[in-house]
């Protein structure tokens, strides 16, 4: 990859950002780019597990979106997003509409220290795990963390990015915390926040309650 | 000589007495006394309710009936909700309008359920029929608003508009300015099916506005929350009004303003459409709430505290449609609150997530109906049940009269025992001796079909879905109940046997659906042979079905009743058993 420095690069790499992934290169930002350290290729499916980064703490072996999540579904690790082909017409619900004219619902995700943004169209998912996969390989280049390749991580950034949201009352929430489809009807913007701000949200009790007051304590 | 001993009264006075049958039962029973009345009855029969509009045609009831002032028609199987119908399959009411536009100028009212409806209907409708004044389209599609736009323009008298669940090509608002000026007749509006994000607001409130007769006012997503007081205003006296959007920014004066429109609408008794709710909004209604006979609270994904604060001001609730996220506890809360309910109907938001992401057990309808000695209709999906609890309810709500149940995970057992569900189900059948629709899940064996053979006498709908054992579970339900008129059955392992064996039953029912069961190809074509009267149709896209051998199973089959015949519309992936068809596969 040509190490030319592209134009968006203004201002310097104050927190650990690796600006070749800025770089001025033809292909969507955070297609695969083959960085030095070979990090698998984009577009392998990884467990859950492995993309753990979008999360609090220490969850080495969690499977959660950190000790936040109340009510999300929880996935095992090896499974794809969707594992068990759906039934045509089961459950029998009505889906509206059929042609899905109204049913897109595009929100904003910025990713602390990118200078592009991207939108997806929550309406596409069906879960928290489905978004959160498509999110990381959007931005691949920040967040990809494969725990297997931990120890070797020092080029590429070894930042965790902690998903938040915010909702229409404009209180920033952390990803996960209400049921699904709660979120997609709630959800304005989503903010990929570095961890190191996250930290400090921590609540000491999982209650909806003491983790929304602490987001907006810190998120000014 | 007297000629008429037994009917000395003339026509006219038979026909005045007549007047006072409205139920087609009825009507059909005075039909069946003696020549005369059939002649008498028959001229003077203004409503037609067809379930099936491929059990007849078009100029049969005509023919019959030549003053039929209003007409329902119900076109595709149950099923089509659920995409199990392909598209193209039918259901056209083109042929019907056409036909009636010549032969029925005073026709006055049409009801159409799951049929295909163009923009063609629509203006045929309305150039031909000079006093038209109720269209109702229930779940139909194959139309715009353009059509629309016909009709407003054109019916003067039209009193109800109704496009309940429809598929509608939504082309923005401008067909509702298509209403005249002078047009002030309005009692119904129900466009909450429209998907576009255009509306016309000042039509709109124009319309409504004019129209002092408004009494239900069904709004569409479109309309945004800000404009509701404005609405509401020009139209205290509505009975039944859905919102449109209602979520914004919490303002106070819109807050205000809100909450002041609904407490003038004294009458308000049903409330629906709250998409996108912002909870600090909710509390605008409370001054109606206390009214309040229907909520659909269908699309409110607010949280069970603050559905619970909600409810609690509805104590004169009959009738509520919410999501799962009410939860058990919530569940439990409207138990005490809301004596008065009679259909309570719980919809899974996650519906296709692996885990449950809500508190939603059967602990929540039992708490329900154990308090709630009014309740007859019920439509509760879960992830679990037991048979205890269904006891539970068969024995506190003898009264039921529809009970759907939707276990989610298909074959689910009891999951307190784990054993089937099939001794709950029968205390449902047994106890609830007046029970006319049921919907079956979980974990079922060929004994509760034995059940339901044996008790559920007055059931006429029954669906059935990943359940049985064997041909012994269709036999039962086809030899026992005797009210059956619709039976929908997929993926149970249903064959021959029961089915050829109890070929005379279904020409006493509607209609039989049956889909990824194992009815062999050769069973389909002696069926078709031999019972003229009826239709028998498989569908199947992935080619004709005698490319492969007899004894193959069909993917989907539907057979239906019909005094005409074989219907020419079909697609190519349908074909007709009839033997003298010439479109059956050769």
């Amino acid at each position: 990859m040509s190490p030319e420095k592209g134009k968006l690069l203004a201002e310097t790499d104050a927190g650990g950002l690796n600006f070749e992934a800025t770089e001025l290169t033809l292909g969507w930002p955070g297609e695969s780019r083959v960085t030095s350290d070979g990090v698998a290729k984009l577009g392998s499916k990884r467990g859950f597990s492995e993309t753990v980064d979008l999360s609090l703490g220490d969850n080495k072996d969690s499977n959660k979106l950190g000790q936040f999540q109340i009510n999300v579904p929880v996935p095992e690790a090896a499974k794809s997003p969707v594992s068990k082909a759906q039934v045509v017409g089961w459950p029998p619900v009505r889906v509206y509409p059929k042609r899905g004219t109204k049913s897109c619902k595009y929100v904003k995700v910025a990713v602390d220290g990118a200078p592009y943004l991207r939108k997806v169209d929550l309406e596409m998912y069906n879960s928290y795990q489905q978004l959160l996969t498509s999110l990381e390989d959007m931005f691949s280049c920040f967040t990809i963390r494969n725990y297997l390749n931990d120890k070797k991580r020092e080029r590429v950034n070894g930042i965790e990015y902690v998903p938040t949201y915010e909702d229409k009352d404009g209180d920033w929430m952390l990803v996960g915390d209400v049921p699904w489809q709660m979120f997609v009807e709630s959800c304005k913007r989503i903010r990929l926040m570095k961890s190191s701000e996250a930290i400090g949200l921590a609540p000491t009790t999982p209650t909806k309650c003491s983790s929304t007051s602490q987001i907006k304590k810190s998120c000014t | 000589m007297q000629k008429k001993v037994a009917c000395s009264f003339p026509d006219e006075v038979l026909e005045h007495v007549f007047s006072f049958i409205q139920s087609d039962k009825d009507r059909n029973a005075v039909s069946m006394v003696c020549k005369s009345w059939y002649e008498i009855e028959r001229w003077c029969r203004r409503k037609i309710f067809i379930g099936n509009c491929y059990a007849v045609s078009p100029r049969m009831v005509i023919r019959r009936f030549p003053k039929v002032r209003s007409i329902e028609l119900k076109g595709k199987p149950h099923f089509a909700d659920f995409n199990l119908v392909p598209d193209g399959w039918g259901g056209y009411v083109l042929p019907w309008i056409a036909e009636m536009a010549g032969a029925y100028p005073w026709l006055e009212e049409i009801r159409l359920k799951r049929m295909v409806v163009t923009d063609e209907c629509l203006e045929l409708i309305a150039k031909s029929f000079k006093n038209f004044k109720v269209l109702v389209l229930f779940s139909c599609e194959g139309f715009s608003t353009d059509g629309l736009a016909a009709i407003a323009a054109s019916c003067m008298n039209l009193r109800e508009l109704d496009l309940r669940d429809s598929d509608v090509d939504d082309l923005g608002g401008h067909w509702l300015s298509h209403f005249p000026e002078t047009y002030t007749s309005l009692v119904s509006l129900n466009s909450s099916c429209l998907g576009s994000d255009e509306v016309s607001l000042s039509a709109l409130e124009r319309l409504v506005g004019r129209c002092t007769n408004l009494r239900t006012l069904r709004l569409n997503r479109a309309v945004p929350l800000d404009k509701i007081a404005n609405i509401l205003g020009r139209a205290p006296q509505l009975v039944d009004f859905g919102t449109g959007t209602y979520g914004a920014d919490l303002q106070s004066d819109v807050f205000s303003s809100l909450a002041g429109a609904f407490s003038s609408c004294k009458e308000l008794r049903s409330l629906s459409g709250f998409w996108d709710v912002v909870p600090a909004y909710l509390p605008a209604i409370y001054p109606v709430c206390s009214r309040l006979t229907s909520l659909n609270l269908s699309y409110v994904t607010i949280q069970s505290p603050d559905l619970v604060k909600l409810l609690r001001h509805c104590p004169s609730l009959q009738r509520l449609l919410v999501l799962d996220y009410i939860e058990d506890s919530g569940l439990e809360a409207l138990s005490s609150s809301c004596k008065d309910l009679q259909e309570l109907r719980v919809f899974p938001s996650d519906p296709f997530g692996e885990e449950p992401n809500v508190s939603l057990t059967e602990q929540g309808l039992v708490s329900v109906c154990l308090a709630c000695p009014k309740l007859q209709s019920v439509l509760y999906f879960c992830r679990r049940m037991s048979n205890v609890a269904l006891v539970t309810i068969a024995q506190n709500c003898p009264n039921l009269t529809r009970f759907r149940l939707c276990i989610i995970e298909p074959r689910t057992a009891d999951f307190l025992t784990l054993e089937p569900l099939d001794v709950g189900f029968g205390a449902i059948v047994e106890h609830c001796k007046d029970l006319r629709r049921l919907s079956l899940s979980g974990l079922l064996t060929d004994r509760v079909f034995e059940y339901i053979g044996r008790y559920a006498k007055k059931l006429e709908m029954l669906s059935v879905a990943f359940a049985g054992e064997s041909d012994l579970g269709l036999h039962h339900v086809l030899s026992g109940c005797e009210s059956l008129r619709k039976l929908e059955i997929r993926d149970c392992p249903f064959g021959d046997k029961a089915l050829l064996a109890n070929a005379a039953k279904l020409e006493t029912m509607r209609s039989l659906w049956m889909s990824s069961c194992a009815v062999s190809f050769g069973a389909c074509k002696l069926l078709g042979q031999k019972m003229p009267r009826l239709n028998v149709e498989v569908i199947d896209e992935s080619g004709p079905p005698d490319s492969r051998p007899d004894s193959c199973p069909v993917d989907k089959l539907y057979i239906y009743r019909s005094v005409a015949g074989p219907r020419f519309d079909m697609p190519p992936f349908v074909w007709t058993m009839d033997e003298d068809s010439a479109l059956q596969v050769s």
